[in-house]
């Protein structure tokens, strides 16, 4: 599925990709180098390069279509499972591709978790949805300690802790999404990748996603797609700009929100793109 | 103030738009006809009941039956005047048994193959096939179970062991009709769960068959336990192939004692199911005054009431999951 094309490719892509915001001062966590995904033939991530730093929040903008979603299912092989679909480069986890012929998609989902636009919990006991992804990894400690701490991580500890035997699907939307994080939080993964998490939900639901996601960068790496400007300034590390496919500028975010080299980033973080 | 009230009229002074339906009389006509034929099916239903409620009448009125005996003897022999339901009913709680044995396991193992791991190509080849399956009349089967099974048994298991009727090959072989009916109506189950559980699961780093066994099963229990249900009612139903290769006359048993010995649910002997009694008591030629024709009403008002019991089952089992699922 992958083909060793990088030496081919110049590595050094079209858009600006600042020193800093390639380099910075972290180790990487992932290392995105000249991706492209196509489904049947479409090009819908035409050869990104992007480095995602350990322990920081990394926002990917742009508008809608531009493969956003696409670009982060392949940090963890989520688009495997989408039938008709090609990955061209590599992703390198802790400086192994994990496109390599002898990785199992498996084993990197489970370091590289995932939380979805929807909320998705498994219509099982609110226990059960954290306890799940756990269990099917071997996780042979505590259960129950383990369920409370990653409830209390996602912030949802006080709320459900006197049901946690009513279904997942009894939650409020926003609930539910915490359910969903907590349940990432369970397998202890190493990073999380967040697609419009708080998309469905109200502001103050919205406001606690936020928090909670500045809480978990002590711990983890996170890279979060949003539609929100104001998120991706408020919470965010790195910014990443995608426009129809192809990476536009990608910077501290501090710079792409006050500073931002590229007359298209400027355009589409005032609202101005067409 | 009728004057007023006219002007409000719509259409009356032409600006208003014409609100009045042009096709009321269709709607209402094609509401008719839908209502006869909801009450045509309920109709047959009712009548089926009161036939089969007064001939029963009929025969529990007789001097020589009991209501007591029919439920508690273990011998069902009209001509000298026993009738004693239960050799019938373990016959064919004997051969339902063996058919959901065979068609539970391999059609869900199908369906969970067909939903989750089929390509789009494999699956336009082997759904026809199942299908193929269900439509081959269950005369077929009999013969398939009395000519092809049967012989097997007996192979493996000894000439000496297993009758040439017997309700172990007839059941196994019921359990093949079954088998499309179950993978079908379970495999929509599973289909039906939404792709975010699955994705959900991968996303945990489940492995696919973590994900289809742990996530999509339970996901679609409510649909593939009616799924089970039917199909039982469907066995407890079936005639032809156990009036094939079931046997031709009541397993009776002398005692309570016998019945629930091993003799009593002995696969490899030969036992009339009940609806392979009535099968056969109804081609004879009886007349229709004797106790023997009317002992075959109580027998279906018995087959009535149990598929009746196993509907109540699965709506309710599928109640509860629902709530619990959804
Ligand atoms: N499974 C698929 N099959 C075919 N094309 C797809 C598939 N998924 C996405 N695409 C296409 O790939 C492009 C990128 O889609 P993607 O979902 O990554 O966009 P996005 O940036 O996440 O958009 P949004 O902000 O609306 O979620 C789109 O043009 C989309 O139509
Ligand atoms: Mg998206």
């Amino acid at each position: 599925m992958v083909a060793n094309k990088t030496a081919e490719r110049p590595l050094t892509a079209k858009p600006v990709v600042s020193e800093r915001a390639s380099s910075g001062t972290g180790n990487l966590a992932l290392d995105a180098r000249d991706v492209h995904v196509f489904y049947g033939d479409f090009e819908a991530v035409k050869g990104i390069s992007l480095p995602v730093h350990e322990k920081e929040i990394t926002a990917l903008i742009g508008p809608s279509g531009c493969g956003k979603s696409t670009l982060l299912r392949c940090f963890n092989r989520m688009n495997d499972v989408v039938s008709g679909v090609r990955i061209e480069g590599q992703i390198l986890y802790k400086g192994q591709d994990i496109y390599a012929s002898q990785v199992d998609p498996v084993a990197v989902r489970r370091r590289i978790g995932m939380v979805f636009q929807k909320a998705n919990p498994f219509p099982k006991s609110i226990y059960k949805n954290v306890a799940w992804g756990a269990k099917i990894n071997g996780f042979k400690g505590d259960m129950d300690a383990l369920v409370e701490k990653s409830l209390r991580q996602a912030a949802l500890w006080d709320e459900v802790k006197d049901k946690l035997h009513q279904s997942g699907l009894s939650l409020s939307g926003g609930q539910q999404q915490r359910l969903c994080i907590a349940r990432t939080l369970a397998i202890e993964p190493d990073v999380i990748l967040m697609d419009e998490p708080a998309s469905a939900l109200d502001p103050i639901a919205t406001s606690k996603i936020e928090e909670l996601m500045l809480e978990l960068k002590e711990n983890y790496t996170i890279v979060v797609v949003t539609h929100n400007m104001q998120q991706a300034a408020r919470v965010s590390d790195r910014t990443a700009l995608l426009w129809l496919g192809e990476l536009v500028e990608y910077n501290d975010t501090q710079t792409i929100f006050t500073n931002p080299s590229q007359q298209k980033t400027e355009d589409y973080i005032t609202g101005r793109h067409g | 103030m009728s004057q007023i009230s006219q002007k409000n009229t719509p259409g009356q002074d032409g600006l208003l738009p014409d609100l009045s339906g042009r096709s009321s009389v269709f709607e209402r006509v094609i509401g008719i006809v839908l209502l006869l034929c909801g009450v045509i099916s309920i109709l047959t239903t009712i009548s089926i009941v009161v036939v089969l409620v007064r001939e029963a009448y009929l025969f529990f009125g007789a001097p020589e039956v009991t209501v007591r005996e029919f439920f508690t003897g273990t011998t069902w022999q009209p001509a000298i005047g026993k009738f004693g339901i239960w050799p019938l009913v373990n016959a064919t709680l004997l051969t339902s048994f063996a058919a959901m044995v065979v068609a539970l396991p391999l059609g869900i193992s199908a369906a969970i193959y067909l939903s989750e791991y089929a390509s789009d190509r494999t699956r336009s080849i082997i759904k026809p096939i199942l299908e193929v399956l269900a439509g081959v009349p269950t005369v077929v089967y009999g013969y398939f179970a009395l000519t092809f099974m049967t012989p097997l048994l007996r192979t493996i298991f000894g000439k000496g062991n297993v009758d040439i009727f017997n309700t172990g090959s007839a059941g196994i072989v019921m359990g093949f009709m079954i088998l499309p009916m179950i993978s079908s109506i379970s495999e929509d189950a599973l289909r039906a769960v939404p792709d975010s559980l699955r994705s959900a699961a991968y996303g945990l780093g489940a492995t696919k068959f973590e994900t289809a066994v742990r996530v999509v099963v339970p996901a679609a229990l409510s649909g593939i336990m009616a799924a089970f249900i039917l199909g039982l009612s469907r066995a407890v139903g079936e005639t032809m192939i156990v009036a094939v290769a079931a046997g031709a006359g009541p397993n009776n048993f002398d005692s309570w004692g016998e019945a629930f010995s091993a003799e009593g649910f002995n696969f490899f002997k030969a036992a009339e199911t009940m609806t392979g009694h009535i099968a056969r008591i109804s081609q004879g030629d009886i007349s229709y005054a004797s106790l023997d024709y009317s002992s075959i009403f109580s027998i279906g008002l018995m087959l009535f009431v149990i598929t009746l019991i196993l509907n109540i089952i699965s709506r309710s089992i599928v109640n509860r999951l629902r709530e619990q699922y959804e």
